[in-house]
Parts: C-alpha cells; structure tokens; sequence
C-alpha cells in the first residue's frame, strides 16, 4: 500500500503541474524568451521588475509555478525514458536524476525567491 | 511487490520480442505522443531560465543586463522558438487530454468533449492576459 500512495502522490503533482505550465507557462516563454529578447515588445525596464518581485504575491506565484513544473516534468520525463528509451533497468538512476532534479530545482527556487532577494 | 518496476513477483521469464528504441518514428500517432512527452524537457528549460532572471535581477542591474544580452544570442533565441512550440503542443494536448478524462453529466447526458475544452482555451487567454499585463506594469 505505501508503494501505491507514493505513485498517487507524483501522479497528483504532475497533473497539478501540467495544468500550471498548460496556463501558465506559455506566456512566459512568449514575453521573456521571445517578444522581450527580440524587441517585438518593449520590456519592462529593472525597475519595475524589481518591484513586481518584491511583492510576496509575485514570489508566491512563482515559486508555485517553478515547483509544480518541475514535479510535472520530471514525472513526465521519467516514463519518456522508460517507454521512449526503454532503460527501465537503470530505475534508480532515473528516480534520482528526475524527482531528485525537481527536488533540487524547487529547493533553488525557494532560496531565490525568498532568502537571496 | 518490489520497487523496481522492471520485476514481476512469479513471473521471472517473459518472453518478449526486442522493441527499437526508435519504435516511436515508425508511426505518426506514435511519434506525437513521444513529442509531447518531451514537452517536459522544454518545461524545466524554462524554469531554469525563468529562475536565472530571478538570480540576475537579485543581482543587480549589471547582472541583469547581462541576462538580457544572453537572451538575444541567436542560439537561445532558436531554443526559446522550439521551446514555445512544445509548450504550445503540451497546452493543446493537455486540454484535449482534461477532455478525456474528465467525464462530466448533466441530466444524465455526457457534456460533449467541446464543451468542456472551449473553456480552457477561453481560461487560457484570460489568465495569460493577466501575466502579461502584471509584467507589463498594470
């Protein structure tokens, strides 16, 4: 039985996070990887960046986002290896590069957004 | 039971044909279904991105010009481009997928698959919307 609440618990992070990157993350991409970077838009000067992520709400936001993504990619990641690559032989490797991963990403997430800042 | 997955208690000798590694290029559907599972790759891409510009503006502005100036290489430009078109494929497909499993009845008749991911889609441009105008300055 513990075996089978540890599968529900990633299988219930992984659907929360593919909602959240479904809703959320392309926007993202399209401002700050392309319409940014490319001049299609003029960014938002340092300063009204800083502000927007000194509010709690903002750094609440985004560590939402950068850890429930994270969970989401790394659970979907780990069957694309087994079933894509099939090296299921190498489970523990994966288990630990993938939620290990997304552990790691959230932990960084967390110390940015909330100590470093 | 174990936790490895790749061992079945009583049944130590399947017997099963070799599958390619590359089994998922021999069909269509079977390659869009590997697509999308790859969309998790340009997921976290975009994280460590978006938690990169979090550090830089921590920073300063020295840093975070440096950032922005990083973003225009051609070569992070071209990633970025891939990496929106998978998450635009990974937005579709969840949609479409949430349309599947969400099996919704009322008066006893199944809410037709349309009906169900037409509001996503409106929720979609909503909320991204919202991001952009809080980016934008309000």
């Amino acid at each position: 039985m513990a075996k089978k609440s540890y599968v529900a618990f990633f299988w219930t992070l992984f659907s929360a996070g593919g909602v959240t990157a479904a809703f959320l993350l392309p926007v993202h991409v399209f401002l700050f990887g392309l319409a940014f970077p490319l001049g299609w838009i003029e960014a938002p000067g340092y300063d009204s960046l800083l502000g927007l992520l000194q509010s709690p709400v903002t750094r609440l936001y985004l560590l939402v986002l950068c850890v429930l993504s994270l969970f989401h990619a790394a659970h979907r990641f780990r069957y694309t290896l087994y079933d894509g690559a099939q090296i299921r032989h190498l489970n523990g490797i994966i288990l630990v590069g993938t939620y290990g991963g997304a552990f790691t990403g959230s932990v960084v997430a967390a110390y940015l957004l909330f100590l470093a800042m | 039971m174990k936790s490895n997955p790749a061992y079945q208690e009583f049944h130590p000798q399947w017997y099963r044909t070799r599958v390619s590694p590359y089994w998922w290029l021999l069909q269509w559907s079977h390659a869009k279904f590997m697509l999308r599972e790859l969309s998790s790759v340009f997921v976290a891409y975009f994280i460590v991105i978006t938690l990169m510009q979090v550090h830089a503006l921590g920073q300063g502005r020295a840093e975070h010009a440096a950032f922005q100036e990083f973003m225009t290489h051609p070569l992070v430009v071209l990633v970025n481009i891939v990496a929106l078109l998978f998450l635009l494929l990974h937005t579709f497909t969840w949609f479409h997928i949430t349309a599947r499993a969400l099996i919704l009845r009322v008066g006893g008749k199944r809410v037709p698959d349309p009906l169900i991911i037409a509001p996503h889609y409106v929720a979609w441009v909503v909320l991204s919307g919202v991001v952009a105008w809080f980016v934008l300055g309000g």
